[in-house]
């Protein structure tokens, strides 16, 4: 018996996933449970697990491939022990379901059932195979003729698959709307300069930052109000219980806690900004799910603090600590990653003075963090040199009004900078 | 004990929606009536129609066409016996089929009348009366749909017949008199005029085949005329003197006028069908009906009552067997917490007479009225080269698209195997495709497929074969 390996689900939103490598060939032996092949997905790279123990029989998915979710990927033969099945050739008809070219169409050899048996019907598994996204010929025609590349038009068709009459939309309104603006089709480069270009693939996770954010701005009528904070506060505490809260948390104090915690005071007084829209509705949530995000080596991501308003600062600390290691490794899950009400971003620790921070939609705030440097500033007449930081607080002006969000950065600011605040709940 | 889905009847709304729900993990049981399962298209209506129409166009074929391509016979003598075995042997085969999906699927089977007698609660009657309680978390109310009678007009099912007699009269009548140029009416005409009677149509409007395309008709009235089919358009027929030995039926002009008399041996009453929920204590159980007695769902096939659902010729739409099905298979993935969907701007419509006509989409009518601006394009089977060696050169296809974005917005074929030709329009139409789209896609030569390409070109005005 074969046994199928297929996309597993890979959580609320996502619907697809590319290939990244297969780690077996066919032929090999494999364990249950031992990894067979890397999927990178919008938000994260998983590693799908051999279903049973058995040789791997056929891949069908080679790497780059878009497959949907419980779109078959190969089929392991079970039992007779990976060692007798080794021998014999393994009958590698390994088909190309839905080969790179997204323009052209592929042939779906079906497998071919192993003699008499009588051909089962699958029972249990109602997805299907990965589709290749084939145009029309219509559409490809238009396409060819036009320069209009129908990858950059939004289609109307079933499963959202371009129709010859989106392509004449397109073409009428014109190639420089051509729709998405993230997909602009390149001037050619002169012979001399495209011979020293080198092209990459844009990964699947960089392709949705890029959306998201071109979509975020597209979407949210944005806008950024900035403010200084003073952290002497905040590091005369870090430095007199550094020790002792490493001590006893086992995770170093750093600045995270305190500025997730003023945040969550500032956005329970100002609830528009954790709040989102939805159509003509705007819901307000009553809780606190923390975006921070975190560099990694291939892009950004967010995981998400959860309920952060019921934990304490060492909570937070060591919550934040676990997923930047894990998100180094890329092994945040799915799950992680959604649900966030409200973001931080650091752009301190690359050494940035200021930014304008993009939303992460549909949030309708998020708070930019900067480099703390020495500045001299002002007080009580005197110039005296304080630890500042700049903060800039980018939001959603639909939702969020002027007032509302210079408030909720003074609030911020207040906190930090008397963070007996933050404990007293002021 | 309580079944996640009950379905009561099994015509092919109701047991494909079994065995989807099923596939789907619900624990599912049937119930029925009769004494066999498939309902009407099964029992008395698609299956047995269809081995009549294939086998009295052989009859035909045999007699005339053997001979232009050499093949010698003697006249072929009709043994009406036979060929009605041969019919029920089909509906047999088809109704075990049925039988044997519902035990490979581990699906319960009642027999008996399913009565709703609460939102999860089912009794079943049997024949000798005994009554048993099934409990549903789900019902599917599949009865589908029976004869519409004609007032004072009795339906013996001997002389005066349904198409239920009609597919087992026991001798080809003499004179054939069908009330109503529709589908059923036209299919079970052709069949018994194929095999020796005359056959007369009258029909209540001043067309065949109401709701069809009505160039698409008129030629087809055409076809069947010089087969010897007449037609007694704009006509009503009255009432039916059942007393001589040759039936008087009394037809007045629809408009209103003198009456006249037409003898006829039988009389086929095939003017449409009602949906059928006797007996399934609706009003009781609160289930709500429209103004033409269909039960009343929402767009996830859901009654007034939660947990109460109707598929099938029972509910608004075409009372097709196809149409059924997908809405089976439809509300069996809602239940299950999936996605179901029926897209009703795409579904087939078949006759299957010789030549067959078959259309989806919108009719040149409907478009115009509508005010939607469209191309026509359109090519004769004289002009396809398999048609015309077949020398089966009556019909054309006609595809209209829009005129702007040349979305494919209607097909309608006539001619041999229109059909199964159909369902390459259907699916392009289900991806919103383009006439070029078809146009563009290769067809195999020498194949009658290949007027559908050459009229997908003509509405671009460039056919190759024209
Ligand atoms: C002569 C003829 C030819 C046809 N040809 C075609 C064709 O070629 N193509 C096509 O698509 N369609 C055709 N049709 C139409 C097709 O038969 C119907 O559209 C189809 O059968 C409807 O399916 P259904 O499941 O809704 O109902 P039905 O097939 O009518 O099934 C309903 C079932 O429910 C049972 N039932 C009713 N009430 C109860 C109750 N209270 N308890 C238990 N059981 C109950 C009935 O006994 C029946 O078995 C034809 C119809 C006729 C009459």
């Amino acid at each position: 018996m074969a046994t199928e390996i297929r996309v597993p689900t890979l959580g609320e939103s996502v619907t697809e996933a590319t290939i990244g490598k297969w780690f077996k060939k066919p032929g090999d032996a494999v364990k249950a449970d031992e990894p067979l092949v890397e999927l990178e997905t919008d938000k994260v790279t998983v590693e799908v697990p051999a279903p049973t123990a058995g040789v791997l029989q056929e891949i069908i998915a080679k790497d780059g491939q878009t497959v949907t979710i419980g779109a078959v990927l190969g089929s392991i033969k079970e039992g007779a022990g990976g060692a007798a099945s080794t021998g014999s050739a393994p009958k590698d008809k390994t088909v190309p379901a839905a080969a790179g070219r997204p323009d052209q169409k592929t042939e779906t050899t079906k497998p071919v059932a192993a003699g008499p048996t009588p051909i089962q019907p699958r029972s249990g598994n109602e997805q299907r195979v990965a589709t290749d996204n084939a145009q029309a010929p219509s559409v490809r025609r238009l396409g060819a003729e036009s320069g209009v590349d129908p990858a950059s038009v939004s289609g109307t068709g079933r499963d959202g698959r371009v129709t010859k009459g989106d392509m004449l939309a397109a073409i009428e309104r014109g190639p420089s709307v051509a729709n998405a603006p993230s997909q602009q089709m390149r001037a050619p480069s002169p012979a001399d300069d495209a011979s020293r270009e080198e092209r990459v693939k844009m990964t699947r996770l960089r392709q949705t930052i890029a959306r998201r954010l071109k979509d975020a701005q597209n979407t949210a009528a944005m806008l950024t109000t900035f403010n200084d904070v003073d952290m002497s506060a905040v590091m005369k505490m870090r430095a007199e219980y550094k020790d002792a809260f490493e001590k006893k948390h086992g995770v170093k104090l750093g600045f995270m806690g305190f500025f997730v915690k003023a945040c969550i005071q500032a956005l329970k007084e100002v609830p528009a900004v954790n709040a989102e829209i939805d159509g003509t509705d705007l819901v307000y949530k009553n809780y606190y799910h923390i975006g921070v995000a975190v560099g990694t080596e291939k892009g950004l991501v967010v995981p998400v603090v959860r309920n952060a308003d019921m934990m304490s600062i060492a909570e937070i600390e060591k919550t934040i600590a676990d997923f930047g290691r894990r998100a180094r490794d890329g092994q945040l899950s799915i799950g992680e990653m959604q649900g966030g009400t409200f973001t931080l971003s650091n752009g301190g620790i690359y050494g940035s003075l200021l930014s304008t921070p993009i939303l992460n939609a549909p949030q309708s705030g998020i708070l930019g963090m900067h480099r703390i440097e020495e500045r001299p500033v002002a007080v009580k007449g005197q110039v005296v040199v304080k630890p500042m930081m700049y903060l800039a607080l980018s939001y959603d002006h639909r939702i969020v009004d002027g007032r509302e969000a210079v408030t909720c950065l003074v609030r911020i600011k207040e906190g930090l900078e008397d963070p007996a605040r933050l404990v007293l709940d002021l | 004990m309580s079944y996640d889905l009950v379905v009561i009847g099994t015509g092919p709304a109701g047991y494909v929606c079994a065995i989807r729900g099923a596939q789907l993990g619900l624990k599912t049981a049937v119930i029925e009536k009769d004494k066999t399962f498939g309902g009407t298209c099964l029992n008395v209506g698609c299956i047995p129609s269809k081995a009549l129409l294939h086998a009295s166009h052989l009859f035909e074929e045999a007699a005339h066409d053997f001979a232009g391509m050499g093949i010698g016979v003697s006249k072929p003598k009709l043994d009406l016996k036979q060929m009605l075995s041969f019919k029920q042997e089909g509906v047999d085969g088809n109704v075990k089929g049925v039988d044997f999906l519902f035990k490979k699927n581990k699906i319960d089977t009642f027999k008996g009348t399913g009565k709703i007698t609460g939102p999860d609660k089912i009794e079943v009657v049997t024949g000798n009366g005994k009554a048993e309680v099934v409990e549903a978390k789900n019902i599917v109310i599949a009865t589908g749909s029976d004869v519409t009678r004609l007032k004072g007009i009795e339906i013996d099912e001997k002389r005066v017949v349904s198409s239920t007699g009609a597919l087992t009269l026991d001798k080809v009548p003499g004179k054939l008199l069908v009330v109503g140029a529709g589908v059923i009416g036209l299919e079970l005409g052709s069949v018994w005029r194929r095999l020796g009677a005359e056959v007369q149509v009258v029909e209540f409007l001043d067309r065949i085949l109401p709701g069809m395309d009505g160039e698409i008709a008129r030629q087809f009235q055409r076809i069947l005329e010089k087969q010897g089919v007449s037609f007694k358009l704009g006509s009503k027929v009255t009432a039916v003197d059942t007393k001589g030995k040759t039936l008087k039926a009394s037809v007045e002009p629809a408009a209103g006028g003198k009456a006249e008399t037409l003898d006829a041996d039988v009389v086929l009453v095939a003017i449409g069908r009602v949906p059928y929920t006797q007996g399934l204590g609706l009003k009781e159980a609160g289930v709500e009906l429209d103004e033409r007695g269909r039960v009343k769902i929402d767009d996830h096939f859901q009654t007034n009552v939660k947990g109460i659902f109707a598929i099938g010729d029972v509910v608004r739409g075409a009372m097709l067997a196809h149409k059924g099905e997908d809405e089976g298979i439809a509300v069996a993935e809602l239940i299950a917490g999936k996605a179901g969907h029926v897209n009703y701007d795409a579904i087939p419509n078949v006759i299957y007479t010789y030549p067959e006509v078959a259309s989806v989409g919108k009719t040149e009518e409907e478009l115009k009225q509508a005010g939607v601006a469209y191309r026509a394009g359109k090519f004769p089977f004289t002009a396809n080269g398999r048609a015309k060696v077949n020398k089966t050169t009556e019909g054309f296809v006609k595809i209209l698209s829009d005129d702007k974005t040349d979305k494919v917005l209607g097909v309608h074929i006539i001619g041999p195997d229109a059909g199964t030709m159909i369902t390459e329009a259907t699916i392009t139409m289900e991806f919103s495709g383009s006439a070029e789209d078809i146009a563009r896609t290769c067809h195999p030569h020498p194949t009658l497929s290949e007027a559908v390409k050459e009229a997908a070109l003509g509405v671009d005005k460039r056919a190759i074969h024209m």
